[in-house]
């Protein structure tokens, strides 16, 4: 690792932990239906919102009120994104005129941009029309973060009131998350984003001459290159803050037009993380008790850490088998080194290592390099990153709403320890909290190794394997610990654009999404209702670095549990491979 | 539920007016009028003619020209309407048989060369767009173009000094150099 290598990281990290606080606070504000200084410019807007929609956003919902109107919301939205997918030969906006998209490949995409996932089983240049990238794919990119959002908001105040059987309204909390928080920051990213270079146009593509003419792989000549642009910008802004990840090219953020410039690339790595670091900070503020949050945010922090110093050492490794073709893979100052296939320049290892652990920790899925072509041990790490259950800042709302179901396991289980009702924030720790809790947290390892063990064992499943060796069976372990966690990023040898892989990935990501969301608000319903139990001597402080070390300790034993063995089929055998040079 | 779906409904409609119309056109309007030539896509005119975008690179394969990253695009090395990369694994044969490849054609141009190749000139690129190459990646191929130009070592690296972006603030990022951009200098000093 080198210095400078750390100082960006330190550089990036830092400026996100200087954003917390003031964006967690605002966020608060939003959620807690105060005064905030964009009121002025947003509260009409926001109020015809409501007439348009007929909605009286003081009106209150209970738990499954709430879980009614958000489904119905993204099953709607799941509806739209197919039909703008299969019609879009049809519609405008289409100026390299593609044709609709396959019923099956439409399915898993509309699923995958409704649960926040942005999986991409097709290249956007080469697939989607201006019109279905922009009225599908952005709006959901905007709606499906702020309903994560919405239900991150909702669960919280089941942990805040008392006695009280609802959770706040749906579409009030939709309609502020969009309109406070993901539309100002996006707008200021996008225009930010343009002036690094990336485009923002509705024109078509552009015809360039070659300096030097070249050859087709059947030896055609080839004297002019298609340059794709588009609205790439106002994409790419929504992309990284709502953690979706979806990107406008088939490259995402490692093309050009997506992420020019070391300032773009630190910008975009900084949004993956903002929105879930912030609401940290929300979250302690809602309870009166920003410790709280903190806590929470350590936790996450200290598991980041560990395994991006792992991703950064493995990809500024020497490949062995290139050093025995005199290859130079050192990191100077002359020369970014490492292992350099599927990454680009302009960015370097560090960097290119950050943006990975963040993207797959932040349930983000977009990716500035190629992550089939990491080295054993750093596709490892963004594997694991996944695998814990996308809770370490996790998918904006989502990734915290999921971390709460490992702080009542830790909470429960140190309560068992001492013989002490379990509770948390001041409300009891209870049977149907734990069921629930199990229910969100046990069902992602059987979606994510049942669907690989089926993908191994079937024609259907291998059929799309690009890779030889243990390194093919991660792109398939890889595949479902992205889908089943709605991550989106992908070992992408790995042709997912078939039958088995769209049917069988839009089922796991629709499990991931709300086999975690319903429990969760089927517990802040029943949260609610209780009364507030006053601290006593027994009371288990949820925010001291003993508490910190323990959450640490049973997301990382229960991950370990569930994957370890998989992974040992996988990466690790292929790492000890790579080490005798095979 | 017949009142969620209606709102969910009309929900739907107004946030695809807001997030999927009105915002994209606003970020259009106020890039379109501060930064046209970036929204654009960086472009570079000869002539009249379109010849390349400053963020895009073009394949190079004459030993008179550097030589850029090694693309995966299909069906021919960027191709900037299809980006791709290799997502070829660190042990997978096929890429140990391209990096050797591609080694022996560097070789083979410039065989007085006994240097180590820097391992960027081997590997595919992420985009298969990658306009960059590293200082140390132009400079082994310095010599080489400049022999077959008939231009002084001094005078390319001169050229390659004026192509090289550094770090940004002094640490963000590599230092590099646009492969295009380079090209189009040394045509023009002939």
């Amino acid at each position: 690792m080198t210095t400078l290598g750390i100082a960006q990281i330190a550089i990036c990290l830092g400026g996100l932990l200087l954003l917390v606080k003031p964006l967690g606070a605002f966020m608060a504000a939003v959620y807690e239906d105060r005064r905030t200084w964009l009121d002025p410019i947003l509260r009409p807007s926001e109020h015809l919102i409501y007439r348009l929609c007929g909605v009286s956003p003081t009106e209150e919902m209970n738990w499954q009120t709430y879980a009614v109107a958000m489904l119905v919301f993204n099953f709607l939205g799941i509806g739209a994104v197919y039909l703008l997918q299969r019609g879009q030969g049809f519609l405008p906006l289409n100026p390299a005129e593609l044709g609709a998209v396959a019923p099956d490949g439409a399915y898993n995409t509309a699923v995958s941009f409704a649960t926040n996932t942005n999986w991409q089983n097709y290249g956007g240049e080469t697939t989607l029309s201006y019109l279905t990238q922009l009225l599908a794919l952005t709006t959901q990119n905007f709606v499906s973060a702020a309903t994560g959002m919405a239900m991150f908001a909702a669960i919280t105040r089941g942990l805040v009131r008392r006695n009280a059987q609802t959770l706040g309204n749906f579409w009030r909390d939709l309609t502020r998350s969009t309109l406070y928080i993901l539309l100002p920051l996006s707008l200021v990213l996008a225009v930010t984003l343009v002036s690094q270079g990336v485009t923002q146009t509705f024109a078509p593509n552009v015809m360039a001459r070659l300096v030097q003419a070249t050859q087709t792989t059947s030896g055609e000549l080839v004297t002019h290159q298609t340059i794709a642009v588009g609205p790439v910008a106002s994409q790419v802004a929504i992309k990284q803050l709502g953690t979706n990840g979806g990107g406008f090219f088939n490259a995402n953020s490692a093309h050009p037009f997506e992420n020019p410039t070391p300032l773009s690339n630190l910008l975009e790595t900084v949004a993956i993380l903002l929105i879930p670091a912030a609401l940290c900070y929300t979250f302690g503020k809602m309870v009166g008790d920003t410790r709280q949050g903190w806590a929470i945010l350590a936790a996450m922090l200290i598991i980041f850490s560990v395994f991006l110093g792992i991703a950064v050492w493995a990809e500024s490794a020497v490949n062995p088998i290139f050093a025995q073709l005199d290859i130079d893979q050192t990191l100077t100052d002359a020369h970014p080194g490492g292992n350099l296939e599927g990454k680009e320049v302009r960015f370097g290892i560090a960097n290119t290592a950050l943006w990975t652990v963040a993207t797959t920790a932040a349930s983000n899925g977009s990716v500035n390099s190629m992550l089939d072509s990491y080295m054993p041990l750093g596709g490892l790490v963004a594997l694991v990153m996944m695998q814990l259950g996308e809770v370490v800042f996790g998918g904006v709302g989502s990734g915290l709403y999921g971390m709460f179901a490992f702080v009542i396991v830790a909470v429960f289980i140190a309560g068992q320890m001492v013989g002490r009702t379990p509770e948390y924030l001041g409300k009891k720790i209870q049977v149907y909290e734990m069921q629930m809790a199990a229910l969100a947290i046990l069902i992602m390892p059987l979606v994510v190794l049942g669907l690989t063990a089926l993908a191994v064992v079937t024609d259907a499943g291998t059929a799309s394997i690009f890779n030889p060796g243990a390194h093919g069976f991660s792109e398939t372990l890889y595949a479902f610990s992205s889908l089943g966690n709605n991550n989106g990023s992908a070992f992408a040898g790995l042709n997912a654009n078939t039958p088995f892989y769209n049917l069988a990935g839009a089922l796991a990501m629709l499990i991931a999404r709300y086999w975690l969301a319903i429990p969760m608000l089927a517990m802040a319903g029943s949260l609610a209702r209780k009364k507030k139990t006053p601290e006593s001597a027994g009371t288990l402080p949820t925010h001291t670095p003993l508490f910190i070390g323990w959450l640490v300790a049973i997301i990382l034993i229960v991950g370990a549990l569930n994957f370890l063995p998989a992974l040992a089929l996988g990466p690790i055998i292929e790492h000890l491979l790579l080490g005798v040079g095979v | 539920m017949v009142a969620q779906l209606n709102s969910a409904l009309r929900m739907l409609g107004v946030m695809t007016l807001i997030a999927g119309g009105l915002y994209p056109l606003a970020v259009t309007g106020i890039a379109q009028i501060t930064f046209a030539a970036q929204a654009h896509g960086s472009l570079i005119t000869a002539e009249g003619q379109i010849i390349g975008s400053t963020l895009i690179g073009q394949p190079f394969a004459a030993p008179k020209y550097f030589w850029g990253r090694p693309s995966a695009t299909a069906p021919f090395p960027y191709n900037a309407n299809a980006s791709a990369g290799s997502n070829l694994g660190p042990t997978n044969p096929a890429l140990i048989a391209q990096v050797q490849a591609r080694a022996q054609a560097l070789r083979a141009a410039d065989p007085d060369n006994r240097a180590p190749i820097p391992v960027d000139l081997v590997t595919s690129s992420a985009s298969g767009l990658d306009p960059h190459i590293s200082v140390a990646a132009a400079d082994y191929q310095a010599a080489r173009v400049a022999r077959e130009r008939r231009l002084s070592v001094a005078h390319v690296h001169a050229l390659i000094d004026q192509s090289t972006t550094s770090r940004t603030f002094g640490v963000l990022g590599e230092p590099r150099v646009n492969v295009l951009l380079l090209n189009l200098a040394l045509d023009a000093t002939q």
